[in-house]
Parts: C-alpha cells; structure tokens; sequence
C-alpha cells in the first residue's frame, strides 16, 4: 500500500545536512557485555522507581530491579545476569550534570535470563492484561521524551481515538536508529501497530509517517503492511516534522491546541522502537533492556548504529568504537539541534538514549558568539509552532515573564530551528528554556508562597480567637471572684448576729477573711458542743434530791422550760451542722475526707462528734448510765441541801432526782436487753458507719458525675476553687500548729508550699 | 411645555441642571456606600508580590503588616527573602524607582533553606512551634518536634528561641525536578573577537 492519505506541510521548518549516511554503511550491530551496568531509576518522565534488590542480591537478565511509583512511573529491570554492587548516585545522562539514584550492576558474562512469559495469541487477551504486559515491561517512549508508554495507550474515556500514528519520521541529522530498526524489524513494527490499534479500540487510521530520505525504511514497511489496514506514509523531508505536534499536523492536517495532548484530538502518537518494545512485551514477554542507538561522529572510526544493553557506560561503547578523545570537540547525546553535551563519557544509555555524536572540531564547531539580534525575522520564519522567536527572546532577556506567556512560550518544542538560522548566533533555545524553567520555578514559589500566606492567615486567626477566649475567661473569673467577694462581706455581717458564745464570737472573728465551709462546720460543732453541755447543765439542778427531798413545781417548770430551751439549741445546732454538711457534700466529698484526719482541732472535734455519733448503743447505753449516775448523785447531793436550807426548790429538786433515778432504771433496762443481742450490736454499728463511708462514697461519685459534665473548662476552674479552698484551710491548720506548738509545724507547712505550688502551675496552664 | 421651556431658559436650565445635580449624587451617594472597599487594594497587590515568608525581617510582624506599611509610605527595600526580584516588582508596582536592599534588614541568600531540628537533641519545649509563623513545627510538650520542610518558610524565627541550639537552617537540596536550564549570557558579555582568526582556537587547529 502507498501513500494514498493527502500529506499536509507544516510551517517554518529548516533543511539542515542530513549526515545520516555515514552510520548506515554498516549494519546493525550487537553489542558485547559490559563489565557493569549501571541503570537510573529515572530514565523516563515522572517519579522515579523504587529499587526492590538489595546490594549483593543476584540478578538474572529480565529480572525486575525497581519497581514503579504510582502511575507516572516505568518499571527497570536487569539486562544481564549479575550482582547488584550498588544502589547509590551517579552521574546520569542530563544537560543538568547531576547525580541520581542508579543500581549498578557487576555483570557476570554468564547472561542467564529469568523464564519469560510468551503469549502467541495476544489477540484474546483483554485490554487491560495487554496494558499491564506493557506497563510491566516497563516501556516508555524511546523517541526522546521517555513517557511512560501504558499512560499514553489508555486515553482519557471521553477522547476517541480516530488515529494511530506510528512516528518513524527521525527528522534530526545523523541520528539512524529509528531508520535502521524500520530496516531489520518492520514486521515487529507492523506487528505491534495493530496491537495498539487494538488498545486503543481500533482507530480508522493506522499511519506509519516516514520522511522521504528513508527509502529502504520504507520499502521494508510497506512489504510488512501489506495485507494489513497499516498505511505507510512518507512525505518530504523537513527539520522538525518528526516533533509529536508536527507529524500530526503533516498527517492529519489538524493542531494540536496549545496546551492540549493530541488525544483531545482524537490522534495518538508512538515512536517506531516503542512500538516494538511494546509488541515484544506482549509477544516474548521481554522487558524493555535494550535498545538501538546510533554511534556517529568524524572522532570515532566506526560509525554505525548498535543494539545495546540499557545502562551499558557510554565510555565503555566509545572505546568498542575507536573513540579518539583528542579529535572530538565534545560528546553529545541525542542530535545536533535537541541533544546536549555530555557532562563525562561515562555516563550510561538509557531508554532515551538514540544517538551518541562525537563530532569533531570541524564537523560541529563550537557555537559563535552571539551578535545583537539584527530583527530579520528569520527565526519566525523557520519557526514550526508559528511563533515570534524574536518577540520572546526580547521578553526573555527582559525577565518579563508575562509577556513571554501571552506569546505561548509553552507551546515552544525547543527544536532550535531558530537559533540554526539566526544570523546573529544567538542560542534563541537556550533563552526559551531557561525562561520555561524559571516561569515553573515561579509558579513554584507563588504556589508555595501563598500556601504560606493561608497558613499565617490560619494562624493569626487562631490566635486572635485563643485570646478573646482568654479575654473571657479572665472576665468571668474577675466576676466570680467579686461575687464571691461580696457573699463573703454579707456572710462577715451575718455572723455576728449568730454567735451566741462570746468564744466562737472571737474564733470566728480571726477567721472571718477564711471563712471556708470547713471553718464554718468547725463553728457549728462547737455550737453543737455548747449546746449540749448547757443541756446536760440544765438538767443537772433537778436531780440533786434525796429520795425525800421536795422540789417546787415552780422550780421543776423553769427547769423544764430551761431543757426545752437547750435541746431545742442541740437541734438547731445539729441541724444547721447538717445542713452545711449537706451543702458540702456534692462538691466537697473527696477533701472532707481528705481533711478528716485528726492533726486539725477543728476535724478533731468532729473526728469525736462522730465517734460518739458511731459509738454503738451499748457503749452509748453504758456511758450515759455512767453520766446518769453521776448526776444523780449531783443531784442527791443538791436535794438535801435544798431540804436542809428549807428551800423552796427543794421539792423540784427532789422530782428531779426521781426522774433521775427513773432514767437510770430505764437505761439499766435497756442495757440488760440489749446484752442478748449483742451480737447484732456491731452490725449495727458497722451498718452506722458503713453509711457514713457509702455517704462518702455516694458524695465522692457525685462530685466525680459533675466533673465529668463540666467542660474542660469548668473543670479545671473548680479544680483551682477547691484548690483554693485546700489552701485556705492547710494555712488555717498551720496557723493554729503553730499557735499551739503543734510538732506538726514542719509537715502543714510543706503541704501548704506543695498545694500552692500546685495552684500556680493550673493557673499558669490556663 | 416647550413654551414654557423657551420663555424661561435661564430658570428651566437652573432646574435641569439642579435635578441633574441632584440624580448623580444619589447615584454617587448610593454607590459610595454600597462598593465601599474595606481597605486599599494596592495592600493586596503589595502583598501577593512579597515572599511570604513571615520572617519579620523587615521590622514587621509579617508580610501583611509590611505591605500595608509600604502602602501608608514605607521603603520597599526592607525584604530580604524577597531580595532584588521583589524589590524591583515593588518598584514596578508602586511606579517609583527601584532601590538596592536595604543592608540594615538582613541580606539576600542565594540559596533557599529551611529550617531542620536534630531531633535527638530536641527537648520537647515547643518554643520553636510558638515562635513558627506558619506552623511548619510539629509536636508536643516533651515529645520530639520535627519540621515539615514543605511548608517551612526559611524564615529563620524558630531558630532563636531553641534552647538547646538543636535547629539548623540546611540549603534546600536542588533535585532533577528543581534543575533548570541557566540564561546565557547576555550577547554584549560575549561579543569579543568577533573575527575568527582573533579568537584562541582550542583543541586541534582546523
């Protein structure tokens, strides 16, 4: 089949020597082993691959040695059988002359190859087990770029692809790889054109675009084609229409938009070598380990183009060559217009590596100095993206990086065709590169730095809303402190009126500015004390007669009014000691317990109230028997004075030592009853001081219940109220030991700094 | 109507004019009020073409600060960060001509750098969390801080407040990804020995 498809022009273009003849006299040659091999993770675009040997792992020819990362990545595997000897940074192929990450490997000679997985019917695989045989041969685009060849054969849904364009163009002189390969594997080539008519869901055109200086190539295809929808096309020769962009244009007739894949257009483009890469993939289950690349150049002695191993050292390929170091002007990978100058001859091919030119003096002279640019426009005549070179150089020399995007710089494919015909030698390319590389760079750092922009902006925000929520909490504390402030002043008014007894008048002055609850209790219990010590002393009086002693009835009713007057205190008394118990209860559980120890007087006190409070009913019984016998014989004594001195209380006097004595009958009675039972006796009593320990406990859960409702907040508030509270009462405790000498002195005194300290730290934490 | 008009051209010209006077200043008023800005637009400008650093270096607390302090008169020399590129944009911006930084705040690094805690030095006294203004810091108290090297800024601030003098500031590592091809050299620099017979022919003599 011949070229029966209209083949368009594209515009600009320049016809620079071909020099393609002298690597194509000989044939295509194979490459012995090199001694190492030292392979780049990244030899394609995208993230580089992940090395999965280890240094002395053995490796077999086929072997996988890093695996991909994520999509945009290409798989590397072992070319020959040998021994991983490093996995570190070397020198790599790139106009940068960095280093980057390469597994190196000792090669053995032995060249043994893992089994591979042939498949003779690829036909009735599915698309996607065919995508996966290429991604996991780890092709990538072979015409310079190095895509990652799986990525571009699954387009995006909703771009149908109408045409396969299989590039064997190789516009740029002296480079014959892709000529030769079109030479010896034509089948492959057909072969593996339908294979990615067949991923891409069969096109309506498969087109193989050769440039017309390549007549063997062509013949060779056609013969390949026939029988098949493959067509082959050529067309005249022209530097660049081997570029991606401008073989569709020339083919189709169609532009890729600026900014857009080829696929938006319904095209997709593959190189001739990555085609049979990938055929050879599916077909042999090989992985991409080699490739052809032309040697050529006045300073070798042979020129021709070679199969070699992936990361065999360019050096190492020179010297195969009779490479003359002294003749060469300098070593450059790829072409004369798109390749760069090697950084060190020892560098390894990679998967992009085409051509290597070792040109001399003569042949590739060093490039003249660059003239002012005389604006004859020649450079946006040769250019073939219809640019305005001139335009953008001006720009670029300004750093006026807006203007060089209005003028599409990015739509710039580098392929130097206008710094070839710049009179004034100006290397227009280089100006369009580094302003591509410093407009990324910019979008970069605007990107990074508005990033930074949004995090300060969080930041302050954050700041700004932590110091308000400050703000407002000091303001409610302020509140709850003069609140507070306040209640105590009314509470400092009221307990005057209160205090009956002269002393618990003057304790409560002293302790006036505390007035904790647990002073408060304090008082209380004494009240409650005196209370009942002026009953008792009330009864007392009635009590003394002799059993023929007479007491008044005037006297026995004061005597009653008195009784009633000083239980109804004791109540009053223990009652409100209830109360404030009651009141404590819920948020003070844990440190009443906390303070019940007896090193505090006050405590102590209650520590007595309420060990008569548990005492059980026969002690009780046993002790108030001991009490009534005493007064009795007070009371006894009392009666006959009475009768003697012929008062009139006498006969008072004498019922009260009646009521006495009956008491006493009464509570021997009890006593005897309760004897049986005194085995229930402590039951009872444990039952009476269970209770008080479970009201602890039921106190304790309760306070913990509110904890755990309040808020953080609130919570760590209460903590430094009752830590607060603590504080008031250890000084109070301390205060009172050191009055009384207590031999506690040193031990309240270090509670008290280690409760202080505890406080500033919660205040300094909120 | 029109007779009106003709007869009494200075007082119907009065009153057009006057309810003419009278409609656009509503519109004025209204439109005044309703696309009022809540600040000078220029502050944004200033802002979105400084570094963003945050470092302070300028005397400000922020890059933010430092643009509304250029917008009220301030010298835009003061950003070393953003170092002669910002200076000139400022310039450019602010219509006025383009000064050298100003040594007083610092010099321009070539090199970018952030920030990077050793970490097995680190104490855990989160001061470099407080002192970072994009925090880039992260842990906590008693636990082991690190940087996010991402988000760090280069600005230097964290490194002050460290106690245990456990930070350093490393030069960003240039990648592949971070390579760029370099600008030659301006045309003037190289036009010398334009004949070629002039020029010191290296290698073999063609």
């Amino acid at each position: 089949m011949g070229s029966l498809i209209k083949v368009w022009d594209i515009p600009g273009g320049v016809h620079p020597p071909e020099n393609k003849a002298q690597s194509l006299q000989l044939p295509l040659a194979k490459m012995p082993l090199p001694p190492v091999l030292t392979l780049p993770l990244n030899q394609h675009i995208g993230k580089p691959a992940k090395p999965v040997v280890q240094v002395g792992d053995r490796v077999l020819g086929g072997q996988l040695v890093a695996e991909a990362e994520g999509v945009f990545s290409a798989r590397v595997h072992a070319p020959t059988s040998g021994v991983v000897s490093a996995i570190e940074d070397r020198l790599i192929p790139h106009p940068s002359g960095y280093s980057a990450p390469c597994v190196v490997i000792d090669v053995d000679g032995k060249d043994e190859w893992v089994p591979l997985e042939r498949c003779d019917n690829y036909e009735s695989l599915d698309k996607s087990e065919l995508l996966g045989k290429i991604r996991g041969a780890g092709v990538a685009g072979l015409g310079g770029a190095g895509f990652p060849t799986s990525v571009k054969l699954s387009p995006r849904a909703d771009h149908r692809i109408h045409t396969l364009i299989i590039n064997g163009t190789e516009c740029e002189p002296y480079i014959t790889a892709d000529d030769m390969l079109m030479q010896v594997k034509a089948d492959e080539i057909v072969a593996g054109t339908l294979l990615l008519a067949k991923l891409l869901d069969h096109p309506d055109a498969l087109l193989i675009g050769v440039e017309d200086n390549k007549p063997k190539a062509i013949a060779a295809l056609e013969k390949a084609a026939e029988g098949t929808p493959v067509q082959v096309v050529s067309f005249p020769t022209k530097y660049p229409s081997g570029g991606e962009k401008q073989l569709i244009q020339i083919l189709t007739g169609e532009e890729v938009p600026s900014g857009q894949i080829p696929a938006s257009i319904g095209v997709v483009c593959q190189n001739v070598g990555t085609t049979v890469a990938a055929y050879r993939a599916v077909r042999y289950g090989e992985p991409l380990v080699s490739r052809i690349t032309t040697l050529v150049g006045e300073a070798l002695d042979t020129q021709r183009n070679v199969e070699v191993l992936l990361g065999t050292p360019i050096d190492f390929l020179l010297e195969q060559h009779g490479f003359e170091a002294k003749k060469a002007s300098r070593l450059v990978m790829g072409g004369p217009m798109m390749g760069f100058a090697l950084p060190e001859p020892s560098v390894p091919v990679i998967k992009t590596t085409n051509c290597i030119l070792a040109p001399t003096q003569k042949e590739l002279p060093p490039p003249q100095p660059a003239q002012a640019c005389i604006r004859c426009g020649l450079c946006a005549e040769a250019c073939p993206a219809s640019l305005l070179p001139q335009q953008l150089f001006w720009y670029a020399q300004a750093e006026d990086y807006e203007k060089l995007e209005a003028h599409s710089l990015f739509d710039c494919i580098e392929c130097g065709a206008c710094s070839y015909v710049c009179p004034s030698h100006i290397p227009l390319v280089q100006y369009y590169r580094a302003s591509k590389g410093a407009i990324r760079q910019q979008q970069h750092e605007k990107e990074k730095s508005d990033r930074a922009r949004r995090r300060f902006e969080f930041r302050q925000e954050r700041i700004a809303k932590e110091e308000a929520e400050k703000a407002a909490k000091r303001e409610a504390r302020k509140k709850a402190a003069e609140e507070a402030k306040r209640k105590l002043a009314e509470q400092k008014d009221d307990a005057p009126a209160a205090k009956a007894d002269p002393v618990a008048d003057a304790l409560a002055k002293a302790q006036a500015k505390q007035q904790s609850p647990e002073a408060q209790r304090a008082k209380l219990e004494r009240n409650l004390a005196a209370a009942k010590d002026r009953l008792e002393k009330a009864q007392r009086p009635l009590e003394p007669g002799e059993p023929g002693a007479e007491v008044t009835d005037e006297q026995r009713e004061k005597q009653k009014a008195r009784i009633k007057q000083a239980e109804l205190k004791v109540r009053e008394a223990e009652e409100k000691l209830q109360h404030l118990e009651q009141d404590r209860s819920a948020p003070k559980a844990p440190e009443a317990n906390d303070t019940k120890p007896a090193d505090d007087p006050v405590s102590a006190a209650i520590a007595r109230a309420q060990a008569k409070m548990t005492m059980s009913p026969e002690d009780k019984l046993k002790s108030s028997l001991e009490s009534l016998y005493k007064r009795l014989a007070k009371a006894e004594e009392k009666a006959k004075a009475a009768q003697e001195s012929d008062d009139d209380k006498a006969d008072a006097l004498q019922q009260g030592v009646d009521k006495l004595k009956q008491k006493i009958a009464d509570t021997l009675q009890e006593l005897s009853e309760l004897a049986p039972s005194t085995v229930a006796e402590p039951s009872s009593a444990s039952r009476h001081t269970d209770d008080v320990a479970s009201m602890a406990i039921e106190r304790a859960k309760a306070k913990a219940a509110a904890m755990e409702t309040m808020s953080a907040d609130d919570k760590q508030r209460a903590q430094i109220e009752s830590l607060k509270a603590r504080i008031e009462k250890a000084r109070q405790r301390l205060e009172k030991a050191e009055a009384e000498q207590d031999e506690n002195v040193d031990a309240f005194r270090t509670g008290l700094t280690k409760l202080e300290d505890k406080l500033q730290q919660l205040t300094e934490d909120r | 109507m029109l007779d009106l008009i003709v007869q009494n051209p200075i007082t119907s010209a009065l009153i057009a004019l006057g309810s003419l006077a009278l409609i656009f200043g509503a519109i004025l008023g209204y439109a005044a009020v309703r696309f009022r800005l809540e600040e000078d637009p220029v502050i944004q400008q200033i802002d979105d073409l400084l570094p963003q650093t945050q470092c302070g270096q300028c005397g400000y607390p922020g890059c933010r600060p430092y643009a509304q302090a250029i917008a009220n008169g301030d010298a835009i020399n003061k950003c070393p960060p953003g170092g002669q590129a910002t200076i000139n944009s400022l310039a450019d911006l602010l219509d006025v001509e383009a000064p050298t930084l100003d040594a007083e705040h610092g010099e321009e690094s070539e090199v970018k750098k952030v920030a990077y805690i050793r970490e097995d030095e680190c104490i855990g006294c989160t001061k470099c969390i407080q002192a970072c203004p994009v925090d880039a810091i992260i842990g906590a108290a008693k636990q082991m801080h690190t940087v996010i090297a991402d988000e760090c800024t280069g600005c230097d601030l964290c490194v002050e407040p460290c106690p245990v003098d456990c930070i350093d500031m490393i030069p960003v590592e240039t990648g592949l990804n971070e390579w760029k091809w370099a600008k030659p050299a301006p045309a003037e620099a190289q036009a010398v020995n334009l004949i070629a017979t002039d020029r010191d022919t290296t290698g073999e003599a063609a």
